[in-house]
């Protein structure tokens, strides 16, 4: 076995660890911020603070009996779940999480990672579609529509922030926003004034990719049950879940080393992993407390969002950003 | 085109406002009373099922008239009592005199509707409410009272 095979399977393994250990403590900090929101106490039973919780719900979650209804499309009700989980997994590879600490550095790196994200709405597709359950086949019509209107205004902005790097690969979009918070993307200049407005439209695109609330219309209990995964129960529905938050562990980020310096210091000194580890979380914070906040949106003032709000104002910054790249 | 950006700004500025408000209650102490190992204080007009009230020597107030007997609606409250001969020092001289000493203070709790009546109509204060809200059993029998052994193992 040659070392790049070796390296690559080791850097699979620890994608996995992170992945899964992110999984499990960040569904505690959704339970126990969703908790201390609503100002109950969230799970403090198992464990102090409750920490122990994640391993009690995984060994519940595993020797539940894995059931596959009559009538379902077996293969591809097999293969949802982890279709949902690899490629969350794959996209890990290639994020770099401080200037040394990256799997695989490549020149198409943004490219990857979302050609990888939007394999995760053909897992929620094919859940939805071989359960043989009529909520699963709504929600996962749902997810895919949503998935599609939420990509396009996703990748002009990532489009704008290429143009003006010159590069896909993460680890150069980090590097030019280094030395202090000024330099950061979201930060407007002189060839990008909207930068704000772009850092907004990406954050709300990425809570919809990754079917967060309040966009989460594929799981929405209050109409279809439990949406694509009704079906789903032990460690199939679990995967799911895990491949939820390694998504959003990827959403946080892509958004930090595009608009957030990745793990440069906001003053210019010492940047390191811890750097690039507290933005990501602070995001994911966002995130949990945004969930917590929020009604679900109904699937038109979702769609209606994205392509008369979203799509609109990033296709005219990508111009406004061309044009400006030009003159100075 | 005023009204397309008009309304984008009043929606994020209503999405801050909420967000703001979950920030201040993310910081507010937890209200939960986690039950079995946490309870309240139950108010004083709290009315649970009828319990006897004590006098001054440990012994139940009531003197056995039967009103509260009368009174209940449900006809869930039975009580015994006999005549007790006692002596009392009346000026000078030594007299005998009969009491009625309850005897049976038995409340059947499955067919009582806590209107109250019972107390109500007490002229004596002897019967009052209680605070028992953990009542919950498998047995029919569990919710047949005899008041007066509560009494005595309240005070034993």
């Amino acid at each position: 076995m040659s070392l790049t095979v070796l390296n690559a399977i080791i850097a699979v393994v620890i994608a996995i660890g992170f992945a899964a250990l992110n999984a499990a403590y960040l569904v505690w900090a959704e339970r126990r911020g969703a908790g201390r929101i609503q100002r109950r106490p969230g799970p403090n039973v198992n464990g102090p603070l409750g920490l122990l919780q994640p391993l009690a719900d995984g060994a519940k979650l595993m020797t539940k009996q894995l059931m596959i209804p009559g009538g379902a499309d077996k293969a591809l009700f097999m293969v949802a779940p982890v279709l949902a989980m690899a490629p969350a997994i794959m996209s890990f590879v290639t994020i770099p999480f401080s200037d040394v600490i990256v799997a695989k550095s490549m020149d198409v790196g943004v490219l990857m990672i979302f050609a990888f994200a939007s394999l995760g709405s053909m897992s929620i597709l094919f859940a939805g579609w071989s359960s043989r359950n009529k909520y699963g086949v709504m929600a996962s019509v749902r997810a895919v529509s949503q998935a599609i209107s939420y990509e396009v205004p996703m990748l002009i902005t990532v489009i704008t922030i290429v143009m003006m790097t010159g590069s896909m690969n993460l680890h150069d979009l980090a590097v030019s926003q280094a030395g202090g918070f000024w330099h950061w993307n979201i930060i407007p200049s002189l060839a990008s004034p909207l930068m704000p407005v772009s850092f907004l439209i990406f954050f709300i695109c990425s809570l919809a990719e990754t079917n967060r609330a309040p966009f989460d219309l594929g799981e929405a209990e209050s109409e279809l049950v439990a949406g694509f995964h009704t079906e789903y129960g032990s460690m199939g529905f679990g995967l799911f879940f895990m491949g939820e938050y390694a998504n959003i562990v990827i959403g946080a980020s892509l958004i930090t080393i595009l608009f957030l310096g990745g793990w440069g210091c906001p003053f210019g000194l010492f940047p390191s992993v811890f750097w690039f580890l507290l933005k990501i979380y602070l995001l994911i914070a966002t995130f949990i407390w945004i969930r917590w906040t929020f009604p679900r949106t109904t699937i038109y003032g979702l769609l209606n969002l994205s392509w008369k709000i979203l799509i609109p104002i990033s296709l005219f910054n990508l111009l406004l950003t061309a044009g400006l790249l030009k003159v100075f | 085109m005023g009204a397309y950006f008009s309304e984008i700004f009043r929606g994020l500025q209503s999405l801050a406002i909420g967000m703001g408000i979950t920030f201040r209650e993310f910081f507010k102490p937890v209200v939960t009373v986690s039950y079995p190992m946490e309870t309240l204080k139950m108010s004083a007009r709290y009315r649970g099922h009828i319990e006897l009230v004590e006098d001054e020597k440990g012994q139940p107030k009531c003197v056995a008239c039967g009103m509260c007997q009368r009174a209940c609606p449900s006809g869930c409250i039975s009580l015994a009592s006999e005549s007790v001969e006692y002596e009392v020092e009346e000026k000078g001289e030594t007299k005998t005199k009969k009491k009625k000493v309850l005897t049976k203070y038995n409340l059947n709790f499955t067919t009582c509707s806590l209107c109250g009546q019972c107390v109500e109509n007490c002229s004596f204060g002897a019967i009052d409410f209680s605070k028992e809200y953990n009542l919950a059993s498998s047995r029919k029998e569990d919710f047949h009272f005899d008041l007066l052994q509560r009494l005595k193992e309240r005070n034993s």
